[in-house]
């Protein structure tokens, strides 16, 4: 099996449901196809909108938030890239949309108010990486003893922990 | 960290309700899982899960490890279905690496994988039971476990920690005994079934401790995020083997097991007849199991044969580079989810075209299942908490990484 480059071309992805969902509304700002997996870049400003259209709209049915978690790209800016899993039951469907955070202020919105399954997800994320979700009502450390100090998934976090 | 909110003291809101404690070393907590609960006489008010007891930060382990050196890390994070996490995980990257896997690969895979939520369910009703009050159907199930765990030894060399599957395929060819051991097990495993379902599912005592009890809906069960048999149980027909097969599972036939009743008793009752599918399942795999190599071609991914590297300077020369070195996997990124014995277990696997994973992040099923818990305590009382707890079947291990 050969590899597939992947697909990054708006133009080519757009019949795809929820390439074309989000683009009505205007709030793709990139997309790609790759491995069979298709993701959707938004800005952060739009995620709950985005998340919205993808869940109400007939044509994409995104109805469950598999998973929210992120990645640091340190050194380079925006530094965090804030990840959610939405999985269509009845199309049997994934999709990844991705919200790029500055490090010097991470904070997005959070989900809660759509997905209560939000919470552990976002407190998880707020935790090991430092990204505040605005909006969330108990939003405090999960893993990590509440003393701790550092976020220890950014990437300057030392391995062995602060010494 | 001056912008962190401080953990809530629970305070009791009226005069009549009272705050208990209650872990994080409880019998009957699964694990290391801290619950405030608030109650008024017997009735939960309020309850608030505690957890990250557990967490040894495997994600951020993984950063600092080659590709194959991950596998024996996913054992550890869900001790009760290690083959599901390796199989998880290797899935992922082989997804990354874009390989192909041979079909007695995938065979074995799905058997050992079917094997082992029968080892997990079998834990959970045992320990289930032993919570709610029913003593003997864990030593029932723990029989059937010991002869499980033999199998896994004799396949692996591991009763537990398995890390049997490889990113390519499986470790090695299982031993020549293997097949009579499986074909013994399953053969006499649907008539334990029946021993265990004529202990409980018709035991007035167990039936009025475990019908109408915890209820949960269908909505709460999409917004909450709650997978598996504990959603299935509340009508969502939703099983990623049927549904997203992966592989090879589409070759299968097997019954997805749904109801709407939404109680411990349902939850118990598919968890059941997952046993039995599970084992047809098995069956399936055990006879339909094809000849031919078991791990894909692909010399700088995959291990080459012992006998190889005696007499194949090459063969020498790949063995060398990737245990000193690992091997490169292309840039890119992909979300793998399975339908492990508690719900969905997905792991995001992102590269950055090193011998290193960029990030590793599982996505654990009794994470979001745990969500639920609060849901399915509230108004009940005091004792139907350890109900819930057991019917939601949680790993700590998972839920804390």
């Amino acid at each position: 099996m050969a590899p597939q480059p992947p697909i990054t071309e708006i133009d080519q992805l757009k019949d795809r449901p929820a390439v074309a969902a989000l683009q009505a509304a205007s709030l793709v700002e990139s997309a790609k196809f790759d491995r069979d997996e298709l993701t959707i870049f938004v800005n952060r400003a739009d995620i709950r909108g985005a998340c919205e259209i993808l869940r109400e709209n007939p044509a994409t049915k995104y109805n469950f938030l598999a998973d929210i978690t992120c990645v640091d790209v340190f050194p380079s800016e925006p530094r965090f890239e804030v990840i959610y899993n939405l999985l269509s039951h009845s199309r049997k469907e994934r999709l990844r949309l991705i919200a790029k955070v500055p490090g010097g202020d991470p904070s997005i919105e959070s989900l809660m108010g759509l997905w209560p399954s939000a919470n552990f997800f976002e407190r998880e994320v707020f935790d090991l990486f430092g990204v505040r979700f605005v909006g969330h009502p108990n939003l405090r450390r999960i893993m990590m003893p509440e003393d701790w100090e550092g976020h220890p998934l950014r990437k300057d976090y030392p391995v062995e922990g602060y010494r | 960290m001056a912008h962190l909110n401080p953990t809530p003291v629970l305070e009791p809101a009226q005069d009549r309700t009272m705050i208990l404690n209650m872990g994080p070393q409880h019998p009957s907590t699964h694990g290391v899982l801290r619950l405030l609960l608030e109650i008024d006489g017997e009735t939960v008010v309020k309850c608030i899960p505690d957890i990250g007891y557990l967490h040894t930060g495997i994600e951020k382990t993984c950063e600092a490890k080659f590709y194959q050196q991950v596998v024996p890390l996913t054992d550890r994070i869900d001790y009760l279905c290690p083959m599901t996490n390796n199989l998880t995980y290797c899935l992922a990257v082989e997804k990354l690496l874009q390989l192909e896997i041979p079909p007695r690969a995938q065979y074995l895979r799905v058997l050992l994988n079917e094997l082992t939520r029968i080892n997990s369910h079998l834990v959970w009703l045992g320990t289930h039971a032993l919570d709610i009050g029913a003593m003997t159907v864990f030593l029932y199930c723990f029989r059937e476990r010991e002869q499980l765990l033999k199998i896994f030894e004799n396949v692996a060399g591991q009763r537990m920690m398995t890390s049997y599957f490889r990113i390519g395929g499986v470790s090695l060819d299982p031993p020549l005994d293997f097949w009579a051991k499986v074909k013994d097990f399953i053969d006499k495993f649907s008539d334990r079934i029946d021993e265990y379902e004529g202990l409980l599912t018709s035991n007035p005592i167990w039936i009025e401790r475990t019908r109408g009890v915890a209820y949960l809906t269908a909505e709460d069960c999409i917004s909450l995020g709650v997978t598996g048999p504990t959603a299935r149980g509340s009508g969502i027909d939703w099983d990623l083997r049927r549904d997203m097969p992966y592989s090879g599972y589409e070759k299968f036939k097997f019954k997805v097991p749904v109801s709407k009743d939404g109680d411990v008793y349902t939850r118990y009752l598919l968890r059941v007849q997952e046993l039995r599918e599970s084992n047809k399942i098995a069956r399936q795999a055990l006879e339909g199991m094809p000849e031919g190599p078991f791990k894909a071609d692909s010399p700088k991914v995959i291990l080459p044969d012992r006998e190889k590297m005696k007499t194949q300077m090459e063969a020498l020369i790949y063995h060398f580079k990737i245990v000193t070195e690992g091997f490169a996997v292309a840039a890119g990124e992909v979300y793998q989810g399975v339908e492990s014995p508690r719900g969905e277990m997905g792991y995001y696997v992102r590269s950055d075209g090193t011998a290193k994973p960029y990030r590793v992040h599982m996505r654990s099923a009794c994470l979001a299942n745990l969500q639920a818990l609060e849901k399915l305590c509230i108004g009940r009382l005091l004792a139907d908490v350890v109900a819930a707890i057991g019917s939601i079947d949680i790993v700590l291990g998972e839920i804390d990484r």
